[in-house]
């Protein structure tokens, strides 16, 4: 498989003002006081601002040939799942298209496109050829509003004849859209999530596409499998697995390879040993282990080399997250207050500071975002159920996502910053869901079994 | 016409052979009847006497029966017995009270005879001595788990007793290791719950080196929420998942 680019116009500037307008409209600080002062970048969700967002057709991609027609139907129907997604753009709804979809750009009609009803400032399509296990898919994405205008974009994309495949390079076309109207922004059609599932009748670690599909197991350990968390390179994920040794089983740190579809060697200790969590660089692990009685936080290397302790209070410290844009500051869990709340230290333990919160009860699942200013969390108030709860850490403002909606908690967040895939019972089990990061638009991603514990992969 | 010819063929054969069949029957009917006999004097009626040697014995002993009849040419002894000589004797082993009769069946009629022979119930054996209880018996009934409070991992008085109880035991049959197993209802997170259970397996196995048992013949490991031993989302149930539960170590 590769990817060639060719004939793109603009190759390093804001593509157009129009779209470069779009995405500014897109990035929203989302009111949550009155005070200017925290004008931050806050969610780029929505637009608010009177600007439109960019109106984007995805044509039917043309299959060369008509077995290749329900691929090409993957294909656009997968691209335009991923361009509504994204939150900043406007997918145009397919009953405006024109009749005649170009499967090249000389058959482009541009103003067929922009006018009304389809209105379209951007148009993607192209074509699909299967023969044999070759997949070749051409893709294009125009300004039809600039008929002069040479290609947004223009990919190649080759490799083999699988459902995955085409998926794969769907949303990698949807991510290069995106990439080029956001000015940047990184797209999260190629990211993946890994949860725990018992739907094989244990829990083990399962990983899915961003958007639910080729759900597929890891593991077959037939133990319990929880807490799964990948590493920064995404070519592993560590979790806490049940392990026997001797005649006595308890939990250990385990790693999974993705690259060999193996687990690491990595060493036991005794007690309990769960939550790991991959400093952003990758080179340590941070995790709970009551090797010396009482369950406090350790690191090592991803090996299991080089062991410290990191806290030292009586009580639960656990649920360890390394801030990824510094790699300094850790969010984590501790009861040594009373019930288990939110704090924050440096990464060597030193200046542990709770969060304070204006009620009581359980806060639990620190998640950073990736520009490391905010913090996701499930807090369960005096007089309700789990909800998650966004704060601007270094404001100490907050903004609940969820209400009324079950039982919902382990936030983790989407690459772009922009989403966040948690799990709820909202729907009578416990599932996977995800939803943009001011609690709007909220997509189930599971059904089969009860799922939990997502974690969204950094690319 | 060659089918009627065969059939005329078919019942000419027929006529011949009923021909010649009427005719061999006829030769045996042919004599006639002889003059009936005189009648016989009217048979004696049978007569027939039944004995036990005992009609009264312990289960698992036999008795001997004895019979004679007249003018019988059939005896038939039962239960469990069937035709016997006009006289003679037999011995049974009846296992409960039971009643024999015989039967006597002649030209003059038919003829009973009974004994009842009562079998008492064998003294009762010496009660068996009790089955040795099995160490996984005396496990289960001497190693008792410690309870705990919401969110707790102190040892309540109630789990005070519980673990008394258990250290006794364990001191008393040092061979015995435990793994003691933290677990928590399904309230809080899976990762705080798994520190949380680590905490009761902790406090209660602290609490049983403080009543003499070896900490080295102890591990501990927690299961958090994941392997409740109730279901149901309420108070009771919860409670029974909030525990230091012991196995014995293999």
């Amino acid at each position: 498989m590769n990817t060639i680019q060719f004939r793109t116009g603009f190759p390093r500037r804001p593509l157009n003002h129009l779209c470069f307008l779009a995405w500014l409209g897109s990035v929203v600080l989302l009111a949550i006081s009155a005070a200017p002062a925290a004008a931050q970048d806050w969610f780029r969700t929505g637009t608010g601002l009177g600007v439109e967002k960019a109106r984007v057709a995805v044509a039917d991609f043309a299959p060369r040939s008509p077995s290749a027609q329900p691929l090409a139907n993957i294909f656009s129907d997968v691209v335009r799942g991923d361009l509504e997604y994204s939150g900043i753009l406007e997918v145009v709804s397919k009953s405006f298209y024109p009749t005649q979809v170009p499967s090249v750009p000389s058959e482009l009609k541009h103003a067929a496109w922009s006018d009304p009803p389809a209105s379209a400032h951007l148009v993607a399509f192209g074509n699909l050829a299967a023969s044999g296990n070759d997949l070749a898919i051409e893709a294009w994405l125009y300004d039809v509003r600039n008929p002069s205008a040479p290609a947004v974009l223009g990919k190649v994309y080759r490799g083999e004849v699988t459902d995955a495949q085409i998926r794969r390079f769907a949303h990698q076309f949807a991510d290069e859209i995106i990439s080029r109207l956001s000015g940047g922004l990184p797209g999260v059609a190629s990211t993946r999530i890994a949860f725990v599932s018992t739907r094989s009748g244990n829990k083990e670690i399962w990983v899915m596409d961003y958007d639910g599909s080729t759900q597929r197991p890891l593991t077959s350990l037939h133990s319990i499998a929880l807490t799964p968390r990948w590493s920064p390179d995404t070519s592993r994920i560590a979790f806490t697995c049940y392990a026997p040794a001797g005649g006595f089983t308890s939990a250990q740190i385990c790693i999974y390879s993705l690259e060999t579809g193996k687990l690491v060697t990595f060493p036991r200790w005794r007690g309990t040993n769960s939550s790991p969590s991959l400093s952003p660089d990758g080179s340590q692990i941070m995790f709970m282990s009551s090797m010396h009685g009482d369950p406090e936080l350790f690191v090592c290397d991803p090996n299991g080399g080089h062991l410290k302790r990191i806290t030292y209070s009586a009580g639960v410290d656990t649920s360890p997250a390394w801030n990824p844009k510094t790699g300094q500051q850790v969010a984590f869990v501790s009861d040594r207050g009373g019930i288990p709340q939110l704090y924050i230290m440096n990464a060597d333990g030193s200046n542990a500071e709770k969060l304070d919160l204006a009620d009581m009860g359980y806060v639990i699942d620190p998640a950073w975002s990736p520009n490391g200013q905010l913090l996701a969390f499930s807090w369960r108030r005096p007089d309700g159920n789990y909800d998650m709860y966004v704060m601007d850490v270094a404001t100490r403002q907050l903004v609940q996502l969820t209400r009324d909606a079950g039982r919902n908690e382990r936030p983790s967040w989407a690459p772009d910053g922009r989403h966040i895939v948690f799990e709820s019972t909202r729907s009578g089990t416990r599932q996977i869901w995800t939803m943009l990061a001011d609690g709007t638009q909220a997509r189930q991603l599971t059904s089969q079994g009860q799922n939990e514990s997502p974690n969204w992969s950094s690319k | 016409m060659m089918r009627s010819r065969f059939s005329g063929k078919a019942i000419l054969f027929c006529l011949l052979a009923s021909v010649l069949l009427v005719a061999a029957c006829a030769k045996k009917v042919a004599p006639p009847p002889p003059a009936p006999p005189p009648p016989p004097p009217a048979p004696a009626r049978p007569t027939v006497t039944l004995q036990a040697s005992s009609t009264f014995i312990q289960k698992g002993e036999s008795v001997t029966l004895s019979w004679s009849s007249t003018n019988a040419t059939q005896l038939t002894l039962g239960p469990g017995v069937g035709t016997v000589a006009p006289e003679g004797s037999t011995r049974v082993s009846p296992e409960a009270s039971t009643t024999y009769t015989i039967t006597a069946t002649g030209p003059g009629g038919s003829a009973d005879a009974s004994a009842r022979i009562t079998v008492a119930a064998p003294p009762p054996p010496p009660p068996p001595a009790p089955p040795a209880e099995t160490m996984e018996e005396m496990f289960r009934k001497n190693v008792l788990d410690a309870f705990f409070d919401y969110d707790k991992s102190d040892i309540r008085p109630d789990a005070r007793e519980a673990l008394s109880r258990t250290a006794q035991f364990l001191r008393t049959n040092a061979p015995i290791n435990v793994t003691i197993e933290g677990h928590c209802d399904e309230r809080g997170s899976t990762e705080y719950n798994l520190g949380l259970g680590e905490r009761r397996a902790q406090a209660t196995k602290q609490f049983l080196i403080q009543l003499g048992v070896a900490p080295e013949r102890m591990e501990t490991v927690s299961y958090g929420k994941e392997k409740p031993f109730c279901t149901a989302s309420n108070e009771a149930c919860w409670q029974q998942n909030r525990r230091g539960h012991f196995v014995p170590a293999r």
